[in-house]
């Protein structure tokens, strides 16, 4: 095996492995900054001893048993410390030390805990996006900084703040109990879903780390249903992930270009994806009642997915489930999707009549979709003037070059 | 990245074979992990087809074929971050019958994206 074979093997052994080694760390040393540190020197003395003697029947054992003596090391030495500064003091207090034979079990809950740790509410939306890819990807700082395109530094920081701030505010490093988990739960499955969209946001030409940013959410969703498998959200989480990743060759065009769902040439879509989707749906649909704004989301997905054909598309079901959405987690932009399903479902007049009603939305002023969806109406009721007028604004606010085109393209045909 | 991991065997084995206690729980570890897409078994060779193409009209041939061997015996498609991670996770797998198994990476977005840059940069 050559030196570059060798670091790239241990490497993966590290992706593999990394995550459960922090989480048994950080549940018996019960602070994230020494769990981590404990961690990577067990990865260094890997490196440093892996190449000549090769890797290990079991890897994992092997981490685990460098860290618990670095661990072990480590807390003698401060406990030394602080003895000698006790004794200059005056009394000398007993310092308990961790139960590092527990590093040996295997609870079962320590990725769990790691999440709850690194999605909790007192962190920023960012700091909990890094958090998570860092201690439950196994994902390097460098390599986050490449995904979200930003500098290593901002990421470093992000996590060394997030850490302070978990420390600060006392954490408990444990799992909340099941009415905490329910409050906290959604700060989770906002982190993961924030990493499927920066990778599904990814265009081409994009380093391809964004990208895999998708599959990477799409994993720690089912690793989180694995380990909260009556939780509905969680379910409805992954069928959503799953659905629209399915759609991922079909949704660029031969030259780069975005394509619309409708326009999508429905044989590139990835039927395994729908599969295991609808199979997640059905899962989340059985636990809840009434469904949560995820589980409904990939409802409205599923109906697009089991559709053959755009023609076949269920948009009666699709408008009343934009419908529900709208009531429970109401935004202009699932107005204006419930607009666009009302319209195929029930006419162009209907859909426009949403349309307006969200022309004063401060939030939607200059969101190109907007005029776009507008026109689309306009056009489809032969106010063609009208509809030309929109694409044309709808042209001027896109940023993206290709889509303007499109517009302006389509502006062009409403001239009569 | 996806994986197609195919299980081959040189000569299938006699009689019904279900998953061992040590795949099971090999299974359970990639679902923990988030890893397993699909994994199945395969019938027989034997109940096999086997359709020809080319020269008109396909020929279609029912198994068992005489010049069957690397039999296909089960599949398993998995998401993984490398080749490398695949390579160690199948490392880990029981299995001792004379198995091996020939690891796929599937042809994804990455590559068309690498594909269009590919074109972009031949037209430039």
């Amino acid at each position: 095996m050559s030196a570059a074979e060798a670091s790239r093997a241990i490497e993966a052994v590290w992706g593999v492995e990394s995550p459960r080694l922090l989480g048994a760390l950080t549940r018996v040393v019960r602070d994230l900054d020494v769990a981590e540190e404990l961690a990577q020197d067990a990865f260094v003395a890997a490196l440093a001893q892996w190449p000549s003697e090769g890797i290990p029947r079991n890897p994992g054992a092997w981490l685990m048993s460098v860290a618990k003596r670095r661990a072990i090391d480590r807390f003698r030495r401060d406990a030394l410390f602080e003895g000698k500064r006790e004794m200059i003091g005056r009394e000398l207090a007993t310092v308990e030390e961790p139960d590092f034979a527990a590093l040996d079990d295997d609870v079962g809950d320590d990725l769990l805990r790691l999440m709850f740790i690194a999605c909790h509410p007192v962190l920023s939306r960012e700091a909990r996006v890094a958090l998570t890819l860092r201690m439950l990807g196994g994902l390097s700082t460098p390599e986050i900084a490449r995904a979200f395109l930003v500098s290593e530094a901002t990421v470093a920081q992000r996590i060394v703040r997030a850490k302070r701030t978990i420390a600060e505010a006392r954490v408990p490093y444990e799992v909340p109990d099941a009415r905490e988990r329910a409050e906290r739960l959604p700060s989770i499955l906002e982190a993961i879903y924030l990493v499927f969209n920066e990778g599904y946001s990814a265009t081409a030409g994009d380093d391809v780390l964004r990208p895999a940013l998708c599959e990477e959410a799409i994993r720690l969703g089912c690793v989180l249903a694995h380990m909260l498998p009556d939780d509905a959200e969680v379910h409805g989480l992954v069928a959503l992930m799953e659905i629209q990743a399915s759609r991922s060759k079909a949704r660029v065009g031969p030259s780069g270009e975005h394509v619309l769902l409708l326009d999508q040439d429905r044989s590139r879509w990835d039927y395994l994806r729908i599969a295991r989707g609808l199979a997640a749906l059905e899962r989340a649909q059985r636990l809840a009642v009434p469904f949560g704004p995820y589980t409904l989301q990939a409802a409205i997905a599923a109906c697009h997915a089991r559709a053959r054909t755009a023609a076949e598309t269920d948009w009666p079901r699709i408008a009343a489930l934009y419908d529900a959405l709208a009531q429970i987690a109401p935004s202009p932009v699932v107005e204006l999707n419930r607009a666009v399903a009302v319209g195929m479902a029930f006419g162009p007049e209907l859909g426009l009549e949403l349309v307006e009603a969200l022309e004063t939305e401060r939030a939607l002023e200059n969101y190109h979709l907007l005029p776009s969806v507008r026109g689309d109406l306009l056009e489809k009721l032969g106010r063609l003037s009208e509809a030309r007028a929109a694409f044309e604004r709808a042209a001027a606010l896109t940023q993206n070059a290709r889509d303007r085109e499109l517009l302006l393209e389509r502006a062009a045909r409403c001239r009569f | 990245m996806r994986f197609l991991v195919m299980v081959k065997v040189n000569q299938e084995p006699e009689g019904a074979q279900g998953p061992t206690p040590g795949m099971k729980s090999f299974n359970r570890g990639l679902i923990r992990d988030g890893v397993l897409l699909a994994a199945e078994g395969l019938q027989p060779i034997s109940q096999g087809v086997r359709i020809t193409y080319g020269g008109g009209k396909p020929t279609v041939t029912d198994g068992p074929f005489a010049e069957s061997k690397e039999i296909v015996a089960g599949f398993w498609i998995l998401q993984g971050r490398s080749k490398e991670e695949i390579v160690e996770r199948l490392q880990r797998c029981p299995f001792e019958g004379g198995e091996y198994v020939e690891i796929r990476q599937i042809a994804d977005l990455e590559d068309i994206h690498e594909r269009i840059k590919m074109k972009a940069q031949a037209g430039t």
